[in-house]
């Protein structure tokens, strides 16, 4: 085996007319190729998803403005919280899962490599589907509407007599398509990761990233559908003239609710597991030392999975449930928080002690440990009933959930950018720009989120177009809108680093980060095949087994 | 970094290396998925029995389809012997199973077929008519869509296995879709306990 050297295609570089190039990317079925499609198109989106958030923010910047007409606020929250949890977060962990599982576990490609092709393809679609509403939400008059009754579509607004016209069945039919595609891809995933390992990789020899995707994997086949079928319902009753959501009928609104959030609050965890993942791998190689307690991270991943499945009436304590559903949820909310302080106990012991490296990519997982951890805390607080009675729809939820999903998991997915860029481009990003984009992003995002709590104790309830002078309000939503411009300069700085990067980044080479992980044993960006020997593995850090033939962790397993 | 990364030389001493098969553990995920989409339109169906408003009722209107049943249960036994031929290289045995199995199948949609027509014309009950009839026609119609495109694949291996395409090297593929159509059989259980037994 030891002569077997992994030669580097140097014909890989050679020019192609664009159409070919297009093409070849139009109809790749590797995973890589699809990975990067997947990051690029949720990159676009996400440009687009954070527009809509500033037109948000300009609108709300003080009292009595019209910046936009009520209408188009309301499309306009609608349409940023659709995008940014289906076409924004969901395809960008699928496309670093999609690139990094198989090279992970020693694979050439994903199990189905053509059923990942449909799979992104239809979750591309279905963002496409979302934003053609735009033009032909009321039909083909040219006068477009997009949905605007909530990213929650919240029974009967999703009714033919609350939404006339097409811009709900818009919605519907993004969500049933991409839903359809997470489920493809969710199944590739686990397929690949069972039956595709390399020789030696074990199932507790997995990278942690693996085996959170694994779980996760698990979670969107439990938790997408649900929310798939409550289209179909959604759909039965809006064209076949179905009851399920018609209170008229005899038909519950709170039924969809509970679809809804049966998929929307496992939803939260299918995206912050995988930015667990990121966290798992990145923090041991800037530490310089091996993750501590490996076995209970991923005993603490699945716990969560778990105990997630059985939380998502939290979201509902205000409609009016009895007693003893309100401390059942509240229980097992307040349980979700017990594995993931686990987690974060287990990132903190895995830096102790070690050689840390302030990397732009650690700069961001440190960033991610402390605001996932007070998004944790509020999230316990809202937890306990009594106290979600009182700030249940105002803007105390709104900065909550977004300081799990901005301070969690995008801070998290940036760091994962900053740290597996250089394989998938062979360019390592700035980290002059990298500290400009982290610090930048960290002030908005402090402005923005931290000071949003208050106007949502002072009373000021979410999805509102606009509030009267002398509440208190005024300043503190002026300072929101403030560092919601700081953060998005922030992402222009990283944008410009992506692209300034691919054309002029210092070379990467396999291993820039003296990683461990079988990824980084092959060349950047790898060729085609990945692997011209399939390796074989021995250890959790096969890498280091190869650098170290004098101590390798094989020894002591 | 230096030499020891671009000729990895990785231990050679794994001496043997099982791992499951892809299709199965595919088609596992996907009836894992299935079975969630099947649970939540099933809660639908209990939650809103005995809600309608008008009628007509299920205990009005729904007779117990056992001869059909019947037929469907027993064509995932038929499907089973049919594996286990071409397991065996038994061509003619298998097709003939299959060709069986095809059959079960496509009477108990017609068995179903029957069952609408008669709601539809002669007790007036359509998807639109209350909510009995929007749960019972989804429920029970996505459990016919799900036979439908099991009717389809069994078709098409039956083509491929008249031009004599399907023998032992095909056997775990087939193995596959006998997973599915047993799935669509366990379902039906259920669907059958709900709807016609606790139902009424």
């Amino acid at each position: 085996m030891a002569s077997d050297a992994i030669t580097v295609p140097v014909g890989q570089t050679e020019a192609r007319p664009w159409v070919d190039e297009l093409h070849q990317w139009l109809t790749t079925v590797d995973h890589k190729r699809l990975g990067i499609l997947y990051i690029v198109s949720a990159l676009l989106f996400l440009v687009i998803g954070g527009v809509e958030a500033l037109i948000i923010r300009i609108q709300l910047m003080h009292s009595h403005n019209n910046f936009v007409s009520p209408e188009v606020f309301n499309q306009m929250f609608t349409m940023h919280g659709t995008t940014m949890i289906f076409f924004v977060a969901m395809p960008v962990l699928f496309g670093f899962a999609n690139y990094l599982v198989p090279l992970m576990i020693g694979a050439r490609d994903m199990a189905f490599p053509r059923l990942n092709a449909f799979s992104f393809w239809l979750s591309f679609l279905g963002g496409l589907l979302l934003y053609f509403s735009f033009l032909g939400g009321s039909g083909l008059y040219g006068a477009g509407s997009a949905p605007d009754v909530g990213w929650w579509s919240y029974a009967p607004l999703g009714a033919r007599a609350f939404s006339p016209g097409h811009s709900s069945d818009y919605w519907t039919l993004a969500l049933l398509v991409s839903g359809f595609g997470s489920i493809g891809t969710a199944i590739n995933i686990i397929a690949t990761i069972l039956c595709l390992r390399c020789p030696g990789m074990k199932i507790n020899r997995m990278p942690l990233l693996v085996w959170m995707n694994l779980v996760m994997a698990g979670m969107v086949l439990l938790a997408i559908t649900p929310l798939s079928t409550a289209q179909i319902m959604l759909l039965i009753d809006r064209y076949l003239g179905g009851h399920f959501f018609d209170t008229q009928a005899g038909g519950s609104a709170v039924l969809w609710m509970h679809f809804f959030w049966i998929f929307g609050h496992p939803e939260v965890y299918i995206l912050i597991i995988p930015c667990f993942a990121f966290m798992s791998e990145i923090i041991p190689v800037f530490s310089r030392k091996p993750i501590f307690g490996y076995p209970v991270m991923v005993a603490a991943t699945v716990c969560i999975a778990f105990v997630s499945m059985s939380v998502w009436a939290h979201h509902m304590f205000t409609i009016g449930m009895n007693s003893y559903a309100n401390s059942f949820f509240t229980l097992t909310t307040m349980a979700v928080g017990v594995p993931t302080g686990i987690k974060i106990f287990n990132w903190i012991g895995t830096m102790w002690g070690g050689r840390i490296q302030f990397k732009t990519a650690m700069l961001f997982s440190i960033g991610f440990l402390f605001q996932f951890l007070i998004a944790g805390l509020t999230g316990i607080m809202m937890a306990a009933s009594p106290f979600d009675w009182q700030l249940s729809l105002s803007y105390f939820v709104v900065a909550h959930f977004h300081y799990v999903i901005v301070g969690g998991i995008l801070f998290a997915l940036f760091a994962a950018f900053y740290y597996w860029y250089p394989k998938m481009t062979g360019r390592m990003l700035s980290e002059r720009l990298g500290r400009w984009h982290f610090w930048l992003f960290l002030i908005g995002f402090h402005l923005t989120f931290d000071v949003m709590h208050i106007p949502g104790i002072l009373g000021m309830p979410r999805r509102i177009y606009t509030y009267e002078p002398g509440r208190g309000w005024d300043s503190l939503n002026f300072i929101i809108t403030i560092g919601a411009f700081i953060q998005a300069l922030a992402i222009l700085v990283f944008v410009a680093n992506l692209i300034i990067s691919y054309f002029k980044g210092a070379r990467a080479g396999n291993d820039p980060w003296d990683a461990w992980t079988l990824e980084w044993s092959i060349s950047s960006p790898p060729p085609a095949y990945n692997f011209a020997t399939v390796p074989m593995v021995a250890s959790r850090r096969p890498l280091w087994d190869l650098k170290h033939p004098e101590d390798p962790d094989s020894r002591y397993e | 970094m230096s030499a020891l990364t671009t000729t990895p030389s990785f231990p050679n001493t794994v001496a043997e290396w099982h791992l499951p098969s892809r299709g199965k553990v595919a088609m596992a995920g996907l009836i894992i998925a299935e079975s969630a989409i099947f649970t939540i339109f099933v809660v639908a169906y209990l939650f809103y029995l005995g809600k309608s408003i008008t009628g007509p009722t299920p205990a009005e209107v729904l007779e117990t389809p056992i001869f059909y049943t019947i037929c469907l249960l027993s064509s995932s036994l038929t499907i089973h012997l049919a594996a286990k031929a071409l397991e065996r290289d038994y061509r003619r045995l298998f097709l003939l199973l299959w060709l069986l199995t095809i059959a079960l199948g496509g009477l108990f949609l017609f068995g179903t077929a029957m069952e609408w027509h008669r709601l539809i014309y002669e007790r007036g009950l359509t998807i639109s008519t209350n909510l009995f009839g929007t749960t019972y026609y989804s429920l029970v119609g996505l459990h016919a869509f799900h036979v439908t495109a099991g009717l389809i694949m069994l078709s098409l291996v039956a083509i491929f296995g008249f031009a004599g395409r399907v023998g032992v090297d095909q056997s775990v593929r087939i193995e596959v879709l006998s997973m599915y159509w047993h799935f669509v059989d366990a379902v039906w259980v259920v669907v059958f306990t709900v709807v016609y037994v606790l139902g009424r």
